[in-house]
């Protein structure tokens, strides 16, 4: 008996850590997006509903999982470019609040548009069939198609760290996030810094959203309580910071997976609870720095 | 013919409370029919409390569900399940447990500024509505509060019946009135100058020597109190408290009321409610998807009409633009 509940709370810890990736993609997104362009953008979790949308009907329509799984993305981060583009530049310099009650507007266009187009009911997302069966892991099987979605975040992360860390663009958008007035007056043109970081953070949720769909459903309200519980990450992380965001992610992953398994009815508590915590301890989040962009 | 308009806002706007006064008793007379009047009444003094903290303080707040669900909740579970056989303890019941849960939220929330603030109190108020969820025996969970009596309402010996449309809205008209007169008296002190010293410059505010945390703080249990009496009378009005009142779609519908209306002036908030619940009932007769055109509305306000309606028409508030960063 005791074996057998020390193999369910690996599992357990696996699942959190699957649900962690998700929540990592989603807050890496929104914490890119805020610490260059200070906008919250509460349209992310409609994004990342759009993406599992998408994804869903990409792979029923080309039958092509891997190939939805690339498009699926762009087609959402396209959508984000047209949104900072055409409606959320207009913002800039005004008071930081608009940025959020625009994309608040948006998200609630969005979920509408999306029960009006696909229907109320939800869509189940069934994973390829090169990644339905499970992996022994030596302890416990575990679902293959749930160690891929750890793997493509692992790879999505390391890629992000070297276009951030080792090329050009990465180096004037970590500068842009710091100083935009001195990266202007050296004559980079920002604006299109914005556009882009706008799509890669708008994609991550593209990308969160097709990973999460045959784990978690597909349905119009998806995003709902993941965009929050990803601002909450993004809190416990620290706002702006990439590594509070990977590390929140995580964190996050394992609180909710573990109060499953030993108190279910407190799971989606304890998220809220963990960050009143963090923030008393620390204001400003595990990797935030004090006063930035208050 | 604008100019008319603008010089008539304007006379209301000095004279708020009595204006209110004869508006209101006139309104349910206005409308398609007159359950939609004692409805824009309270969301009105819902989103009147709001725009205190946002409109006044400068505190976007995006879980002001918390405090209209904790008075449904309040003056709901003292009614339906404690038996308090008296409206006004129900009532008061809501109010204390709102005023205990804004300042509460308010301490922590206010611990971080700005955008940071609008994200901690959504926060919170999402953990209200799970703990709502999950205390069933309480709440009702899912199913919502149900089985709030309808009492007759006694005051000063006189017992008056709220089972008709007219007399509830009447009795609503009468709290609200009252909420409206302490909302001028409040905003008219040196207290409410405060409020406004901190929404147009904190860090000046600080430096002339105001306690801001404190006066943050406070203006948030108000504020909370204001939504709270909403609640209450929400719930007495619907007789049910279902759980949505707690759900971050309930702070939103009170952010784009008082936005539409107008943020920071005060009539914008009636205004908005108005709107936005009239825009509701019409719309609703078409389609199911009535939220869409109301995103689609507010999203246009943002851009184009950031004053609102009421704001454009008195010259209300203008948001202050953020720090020069994105500039």
């Amino acid at each position: 008996v005791f074996d057998l509940s020390l193999t369910a709370l690996a599992a357990q810890v696996f699942t959190g850590l699957v649900l962690g990736m998700i929540f990592v993609l989603l807050a890496i997104g929104l914490s890119l997006i805020f610490g260059l362009m200070t906008v919250v953008n509460f349209a992310h979790g409609s994004l990342y509903m759009l993406g599992a949308y998408f994804g869903f009907l990409l792979y029923a329509l080309t039958k092509n999982f891997w190939l939805a799984l690339v498009l699926a993305p762009l087609m959402v981060g396209t959508l984000g470019l047209l949104m900072e583009r055409f409606l959320i530049r207009r913002l800039y310099g005004r008071s930081a609040d608009d940025p959020l009650l625009l994309t608040f507007g948006l998200s609630l266009i969005m979920v509408e548009a999306a029960r009006l187009i696909w229907g109320k009911i939800g869509l189940t997302f069934d994973p390829p069939r090169a990644l339905g069966g499970a992996v022994n892991l030596g302890f416990m099987k575990f679902p293959a198609y749930r160690l891929f979605v750890i793997a493509i975040t692992g790879l999505v992360l390391i890629a992000l760290w070297v276009f951030l860390e080792k090329t050009n663009v990465g180096l004037i958008i970590r500068a842009g996030s710091r100083d935009p007035l001195m990266v202007r007056a050296l004559g980079i043109d920002l604006s299109r810094i914005w556009l882009l970081v706008f799509g890669i953070g708008t994609g991550l949720a593209g990308l969160a959203g097709i990973l999460a769909g045959p784990m978690r459903g597909v349905y119009a309200e998806m995003g709902v309580t993941m965009v929050i519980e990803s601002f909450v990450v993004v809190v416990v992380g620290g706002m702006g910071s990439l590594v509070g965001a990977v590390v929140a992610g995580v964190l996050m992953g394992q609180v909710v997976g573990l109060t499953t398994f030993f108190a279910p009815k407190l799971a989606e508590i304890m998220v809220f609870v963990v960050m009143a915590v963090v923030l008393l301890v620390r204001p400003s989040g595990l990797f935030g720095e004090a006063g930035l962009l208050e | 013919m604008r100019s008319g308009a603008a010089r008539g806002a304007n006379w209301l706007a000095a004279h708020p409370v009595c204006s209110f006064f004869v508006f209101f008793a006139v309104f349910p007379f206005l409308l398609p029919y007159k359950a939609l009047a004692a409805q824009v009444l309270i969301f009105g003094l819902f989103a009147l409390g709001f725009n205190l903290l946002y409109g006044y303080t400068g505190l976007l707040s995006f879980g002001h569900a918390a405090y209209y669900g904790l008075g449904a909740y309040g003056t709901g579970i003292a009614l339906a399940k404690l038996g308090v056989g008296s409206l006004w303890l129900g009532l008061g019941a809501g109010l204390l447990l709102a005023s205990v849960g804004g300042t509460v939220i308010g301490f922590f929330c206010l611990q971080r500024r700005g955008i940071y603030f609008a994200m901690l109190t959504l926060a919170f108020a999402q953990l209200l509505y799970f703990i709502a969820f999950h205390l069933a025996s309480w709440t009702g969970g899912d199913d919502g509060l149900r089985g709030i009596p309808q009492l007759t309402l006694g005051l000063l010996g006189v017992s008056v019946p709220l089972d008709t449309t007219l007399g509830f809205y009447y009795f609503c008209y009468a709290l609200v009135g009252l909420a409206v007169a302490g909302l001028k008296r409040i905003l008219d002190s040196p207290f409410g100058a405060v409020l406004q010293a901190i929404r147009e410059n904190s860090d000046r505010a600080i430096a002339c020597g105001y306690d801001v945390n404190r006066v943050k703080l406070l203006s948030f249990v108000f504020s909370a109190l204001f939504t709270g009496l909403a609640g209450g009378l929400d719930a007495l009005r619907l007789t049910v408290v279902p759980i949505e009142s707690l759900y971050w779609t309930t702070s939103g519908q009170v952010v784009m009321m008082t936005l539409l209306g107008g943020a920071g002036t005060f009539f914008g908030p009636f205004v908005g409610a108005a709107m936005f619940l009239v825009l509701e009932d019409r719309l609703s007769v078409f389609t199911e998807s009535w939220p869409l055109v109301i995103g689609a509305i507010f999203s246009l306000f943002v851009l184009f009409l950031p004053r609102g309606v009421w704001g454009a028409l008195t010259g209300g508030w203008r948001r202050a633009p953020a720090a020069p960063r994105a500039t």
